[in-house]
């Protein structure tokens, strides 16, 4: 990767690895501006969320960089790539689920890889695999509507995990599960992260969520949509999941960010 | 309903209202009622008979190709709609009238363009069938889940795949409830059209009976028809019961 | 978008007219008159005013007919999706009535009613009636339990919460099946005008084909489609101005 290519902001040390950079894209729908020129760029096996008020662009941000969506102009490089459509260097997890109702537990984790052409019983012991790590072991054989909202979405990032892309792209995941539920989600991510060495992009509404799990917050802005600015939270990710809410670094961001976001929300 | 705390079968009123037809028929009260019991007797006598076998036959094909081309038609023909929007615009004011339209109505066009056979009656089972088949297909296409298209383009499905995996699953439930409603009509549809035509099938039969003041013939008959019916209707409701569990969350 | 959508349906009723007028300029067939021949006729037959004789013909059995279906159906509709006992009793009859092809019955009741009205009103109420009875009781049955719980805790009396909350709530359903219902009503009406004597629209059918006038006969039939057509229309109209806001119904049969 180019160590050379200017750093996007001066939180950000100029010799970190870039897995993922936008650069200038823009997006319109009809007569909406959905993004304009925006430049965003995502370091190599972190977690960066994108963090905004509704209408801000962030989803669509997510499903152009995903290549669900074409930008009107400007790029999107992966691992030096431009990107042209979607690929198999990212997988991605949908707010809702996207399960397929009528498909079991096993078939919805290995189906990535199904429509990759990977053979049946290759695609399932990876499936099991992964259904084991996400804590899912015993519901293999399980559908979806057996299954409470969070564990669904254990089945999707199983799912997204299985085709072991480098990216992962998150769209508010964990909006549609309980509380509690989230809480063990969010600390399981950062174990996630941790463990596994990818590049995650996390779209979310909640501040507290994204303080919470990002190495880098990125806060977005609408009308016009963009990027105002970029938090790295330095001192409380090392101390243990358990005591990173009262951390007064924590806080402080938290509130800086509601200081930030206040007006803007209806 | 309950009686001592034993819940009915579904359908056991109708052992009450046959007693009540028997009662009616034995009494003599109308000439038109003959009591069930005999027309039961004349069902198993008349089942075997040339008469009987050759209508059924005639009303199968003539039903069975309907319904084929209802389907093979409609499916395509919905899925197309529920996907191009242009198609959609210049299709559904038609499939709209159609649905509804008075179908009796187009039969004795039918009968000169294409005679008084096979195929007239051909043609009007698939036209009380076709448009609602196309219809619920559709409307299932519509109602596909955004984000289970995405998920599959995400991870590089080609249209085929997509086609296949996704959006022909994702709208089997409407699609089978299409089918069931098309078929029912289609039985319709066919009665109607021998009916009409009536020198062929059933029509025949009943023109027969009718005129030859053959009381329990013609109800037995009728039986026959809509035990048959009743049947199909019930089949297709099980197949559709069968991927109802995943019809509301999509 | 009105725009486009119009733009649209007049291309399209512009192909099929069309396509229509070129099949009967081949012609495809002896019996395939153009749309404008076909349309020169309902003119004429306007004109004369014997389209409007025929139809007052048709409706008379039709009308009735529609009219009683609707009353005694919902009536029994609202009683099978009250009562548990009446639904065990009478929805298993509505239900075979609805899957089986009623026209079959149609020489029996030109036997015991003759070829006059009563028989007609008769194929018109047995093809109608079913439908209309079924989605009546199945929109009662299917009342949101929350709504009827709100309404309770509320202290609404039975009355209130049948005519305040049960009938509204149904009412998307009960008028689909009033739609489906008036549609078959339209299939019977037609059918016995064909099957059992000829009089009004099914005349004029059956005497053009007899003498080959088949411009006069696609008009005929012509106009029956587009009578049933603003019939519906003017239903929805109804049914918007009696319950403001009710979506339209998914047709179920």
């Amino acid at each position: 990767m180019s160590q050379t290519r200017q750093a996007f902001d001066d939180a950000q040390p100029s010799d970190q690895d870039i897995a993922v950079s936008v650069r200038g894209v823009s997006k319109n729908y009809g007569a909406v501006e959905a993004l304009k020129n925006m430049s965003l760029e995502f370091p190599r096996g972190q977690l960066t969320s994108l963090l905004g008020p509704s209408g801000c662009g962030k989803t669509t941000l997510l499903k152009i960089i995903a290549g669900l969506l074409k930008p009107d102009s400007g790029e999107i490089i992966v691992n030096g790539k431009a990107v042209s459509g979607p690929g198999p260097n990212r997988a991605f997890v949908f707010q809702d689920f996207a399960l397929l109702p009528w498909a079991s537990v096993l078939r919805n984790v290995a189906f990535g890889l199904e429509l990759r052409g990977v053979p049946r019983s290759e695609r399932e012991a990876k499936a099991e695999k992964y259904i084991r790590d996400v804590g899912l072991a015993g519901f293999e054989r399980a559908f979806p509507h057996e299954l409470s909202g969070g564990m669904r979405q254990r089945v999707g990032l199983a799912r997204a995990l299985s085709v072991d892309s480098k990216v992962l792209l998150l769209d508010e995941p964990f909006s549609a599960v309980d509380e509690q539920t989230r809480r063990k989600f969010q600390e399981d991510l950062l174990a996630l992260v941790e463990n596994e060495n990818k590049t995650f992009i996390f779209v979310t509404h909640s501040i507290e969520e994204a303080v919470y799990v990002s190495d880098q917050i990125a806060i977005l802005l609408p009308r016009p949509s963009r990027v105002s600015e970029i938090i790295r939270p330095t001192s409380f990710r090392t101390k243990g999941v358990g005591n990173i809410r009262r951390d007064p670094e924590y806080l402080d961001i938290v509130d800086e960010i509601w200081a930030s976001l206040r007006n803007y929300v209806e | 309903m309950r009686i001592y705390g034993h819940k009915l079968p579904a359908m056991s009123s109708l052992l009450l209202w046959a007693l009540l037809w028997e009662i009616i028929g034995q009494t003599g009260a109308t000439f038109f009622v003959p009591p069930l019991s005999e027309v039961f007797v004349t069902l198993f006598k008349i089942i075997g008979t040339p008469a009987f076998v050759t209508a059924l036959t005639e009303t199968a094909q003539a039903f069975l190709a309907g319904v084929f081309f209802s389907i093979v038609i409609g499916i395509p023909t919905g899925i197309l709609m529920g996907k191009s929007r242009l198609l959609d615009e210049l299709l559904l004011p038609w499939v709209n009238i159609f649905v509804s339209a008075p179908l009796t109505a187009l039969v004795p066009v039918l009968m000169v363009l294409f005679g008084f056979g096979l195929t007239s009656i051909i043609i009007t089972t698939t036209l009380f069938g076709i448009w609602i088949i196309i219809l619920n297909t559709r409307a299932g296409v519509r109602q596909i889940n955004r984000s289970l298209v995405e998920m599959a383009t995400s991870f590089g499905a080609s249209p085929l795949d997509a086609f296949v995996k996704i959006y022909f699953w994702a709208a089997l439930p409407e699609i089978l409830g299409g089918v069931r409603i098309g078929v029912i009509r289609a039985v319709k549809g066919v009665i109607i059209g021998q009916l009409l035509i009536s020198i062929v099938g059933f029509g025949a039969l009943f023109e027969l009976y009718a005129s030859n003041f053959l009381m329990t013939h013609f109800w037995a008959v009728l039986i026959v028809l809509f035990a048959l019916a009743f049947s199909i209707s019930e089949f297709l409701a099980y197949l559709e019961r069968k991927v109802a569990y995943y019809a509301a969350k999509r | 978008m009105i725009h486009r959508s119009l733009l649209l349906k007049i291309l399209s009723a512009a192909v099929v007219f069309g396509a229509w007028e070129i099949a009967g300029r081949i012609p495809v067939s002896y019996a395939f008159p153009t749309f404008l021949e076909s349309m020169d006729s309902l003119l004429r037959m306007t004109l004369d005013g014997s389209i409007f004789h025929a139809y007052a013909e048709t409706l008379k059995p039709l009308i009735v007919g529609v009219a009683i279906s609707t009353v005694l159906g919902i009536g029994l509709g609202l009683w099978i999706g009250l009562s548990e006992k009446f639904e065990w009793l009478f929805s298993p009859i509505f239900i075979v009535m609805q899957a089986a092809p009623l026209a079959a019955l149609i020489p029996l009741l030109v036997m015991a009613y003759g070829i006059g009205l009563t028989s007609k009103v008769f194929v018109v109420c047995i093809m109608a009636m079913p439908v209309i009875v079924l989605n009546t009781s199945s929109a009662v049955r299917n009342t949101p339990e929350s709504l009827k719980e709100m309404g309770r805790s509320f202290l609404a009396k039975d009355r209130d919460v049948l005519l305040k909350i049960i009938i509204p709530a149904a009412s998307p359903v009960i008028f689909s099946g009033l739609r489906l219902g008036v549609s078959a009503g339209f299939i019977g009406a037609i059918l016995s005008e064909l099957k059992i004597t000829p009089t009004g629209v099914g005349d004029i059918i059956s005497y053009s084909r007899s003498i080959a006038d088949y411009p006069s006969m696609y008009a005929a039939i012509f106009s029956i489609i587009l009578l049933a057509v603003l019939f519906l229309n003017l239903l929805e109209k109804i049914e918007n101005i009696l319950f403001e806001g009710n979506d339209r119904g998914y047709v179920t049969d």
